[in-house]
């Protein structure tokens, strides 16, 4: 099997503040989606072998029986070469990719500042509240090795970690998250369309919603509706909302607010989505958003969360411990935990009825008009990156009426 | 203008304490700067794609037009086939430590022994 060939830089959508990606820059970046490629495709798939040929049997010689659980499996691999070939290069890749985005953002720092004030000034859709507090989840590790989160601020109205975030997006799933990165968006408008063809929204809220990426496909989607994207960090809402701004979303507010201080009444909303939110929460956070959530929907009201699947009976050790990769060595401390919960049975305990639970999977289309045809996308759901067809397998998620 | 050190800006580490995986972290900060030798290997010899196609087209190689060239289907994925081989030559021997495992292959040691048995 040949290794498959992900899109070009190139092509995916120019930047929305006009950040200027150089030749070289975008060579970089096809090296690193390349790799990235090459390492879920062709190496990956030997660790298994090496689980299964060497790891699991060397374990049951000195033990005496069966691995028992995803931590043993992953002590276990700690030692074997393959893996640990595996593991660093997929570290250091990446490191390497927020290494190539920042060297972008950073030498034309001024240029982007200036150009996020000016599409953001004096703008009633863009709220920023200083006295919010970045909570302890967020402040003790910088998720998937960013370094800076997402609310790290070096001089006034920055937005460069965003910047670096929005341009390099591309790089980790090699192109599957489409030329906009906004294939999770997409997916949830179709699958709601899909599902609910009568689903009327008036008031719709994204929380957690960072640059507002997967916000604007629902409001380019429901455009009678008013469309407010809420996120802790102002520099993500300073640069989604320049973005929106820049491409012909006037309407989409930005709000920064803490989940666990939102300042609305209850009922407020129709829908509110959460996109790959809760992994970088904690146990209390979500247990009480989840209510604050069911609180704020209006009667028939929905609830939809883009989220990690649970792990169910049928997962094996081995595909818990690679799931869990990302916990322990891609700096997302609460995915581990996430992935052994009860979504229905927590949805429950937050006030929604049983029987108005839903769960699913999401898939986009590969948007038409960037990628050549002969690009394959790529799967960014978990380390094993089957290839084709990844937009087909979609997004899990999970959702209730209120 | 604000003053910044992009150098160091880009440079910066996610906060966190790193996991290394080899048993010696030497290897680890090795192997990282071998790969970011090679990314930057690939970054050159793509260019040097681009500027072999303007010579082809008869465009003159100027910087500028080095920062405008857009290759067409085609040449994009040539380009990216080239992306792939090359990686793929790179890790080699991982590829063939992998190969090993799965053909179940000998040691020469023990190889040697068996041969020698009479
Ligand atoms: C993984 S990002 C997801 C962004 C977005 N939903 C998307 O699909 O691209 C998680 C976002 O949640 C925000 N966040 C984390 N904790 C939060 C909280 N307690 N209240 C509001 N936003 C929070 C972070 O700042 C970050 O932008």
């Amino acid at each position: 099997m040949s290794t498959p060939l992900p899109p070009p830089y190139d092509r995916t959508a120019p930047n929305a503040l006009g950040a200027e990606v150089r030749h070289d820059e975008k060579a970089r970046f096809d090296f690193l989606a390349n790799l990235n490629v090459h390492l879920g495709s062709k190496l990956f798939p030997g660790t298994k072998t090496a689980f299964e040929k060497r790891v699991a049997p060397a374990f049951k010689k000195t033990k005496g029986r069966d691995l028992a659980n995803r931590v043993e499996v992953r002590d276990a691999m700690k030692g074997d070469p393959v893996y640990q070939f595996w593991a660093a290069l997929r570290r250091n890749t990446m490191e390497m990719r927020q290494q190539a985005g920042r060297s972008v953002v950073y030498r034309q720092f001024d240029k982007l500042t200036e150009r996020a004030r000016a599409l953001n000034d004096a703008k009633p859709t863009l709220k920023l509240d200083p006295t919010t507090k970045i909570p302890r989840y967020l402040a003790a590790v910088d998720n998937h090795c960013m370094p800076g989160s997402y609310y790290t601020e070096i001089a006034p109205d920055d937005i460069s970690g965003p910047a670096n975030y929005d341009i390099g997006i591309f790089v980790t799933g090699a192109g599957a998250s489409s030329a906009r990165g906004d294939s999770g968006g997409r997916a949830i408008v179709k699958f709601v369309r899909e599902s609910f063809p009568d689903f009327k929204p008036k008031r719709i809220m994204d929380l957690g919603a960072g640059i507002g990426t997967n916000t604007l496909p629902i409001a380019e989607a429901f455009p009678d509706a008013e469309v407010v994207a809420v996120d802790v960090a102002a520099a993500m809402l300073r640069y989604g909302h320049a973005r929106a701004q820049a491409m012909g979303f006037n309407k989409v507010q930005f709000i920064q607010a803490a989940l666990e201080d939102l300042d609305f009444a209850p009922g407020s909303f129709d829908w509110i989505q959460t996109t790959m939110f809760w992994h970088e929460t904690s146990m209390p956070t979500l247990m009480s958003g989840l209510k604050r959530v069911y609180e704020l929907l209006a009667p028939g009201g929905m609830s939809l969360n883009v989220e990690q699947p649970n792990f169910t009976a049928t997962t094996t050790l081995w595909d818990q411990f690679t799931k869990d990769w990302d916990a322990w060595y891609n700096n997302e401390p609460f995915w581990s935990k996430l992935h052994t919960l009860d979504y229905p049975k927590l949805m429950a305990a937050s006030g929604f009825a049983k029987d108005k639970l839903f769960d699913g999977y999401a898939n986009s289309d590969v948007e038409p008009g960037f990628y050549p045809d002969w690009a394959k996308v790529y799967d960014r759901h978990g380390p094993e990156k089957s290839v084709e067809k990844a937009q087909k397998r979609g997004w899990y998620l999970f959702g209730g009426w209120k | 203008m604000t003053q910044i050190d992009v150098n160091a800006l880009a440079n910066a580490k996610a906060k966190g304490k790193r996991p290394y995986f080899f048993d010696d972290p030497a290897v680890e900060r090795v192997l990282a700067i071998t790969m970011a030798v090679a990314g930057e290997l690939a970054v050159t010899r793509e260019r040097l794609d681009t500027v072999e196609r303007l010579l082809e087209a008869g465009t003159s190689v100027t910087k500028a037009n080095i920062e405008a060239y857009r290759p067409d289907d085609d040449a994009a994925r040539e380009r990216q086939e080239w992306h792939a081989e090359y990686i793929n030559r790179i890790l080699r021997i991982v590829h063939q430590e992998l190969e090993g495992l799965q053909n179940d292959d000998v040691s020469p040691e023990q190889l040697a022994d068996d041969m020698a048995a009479s």
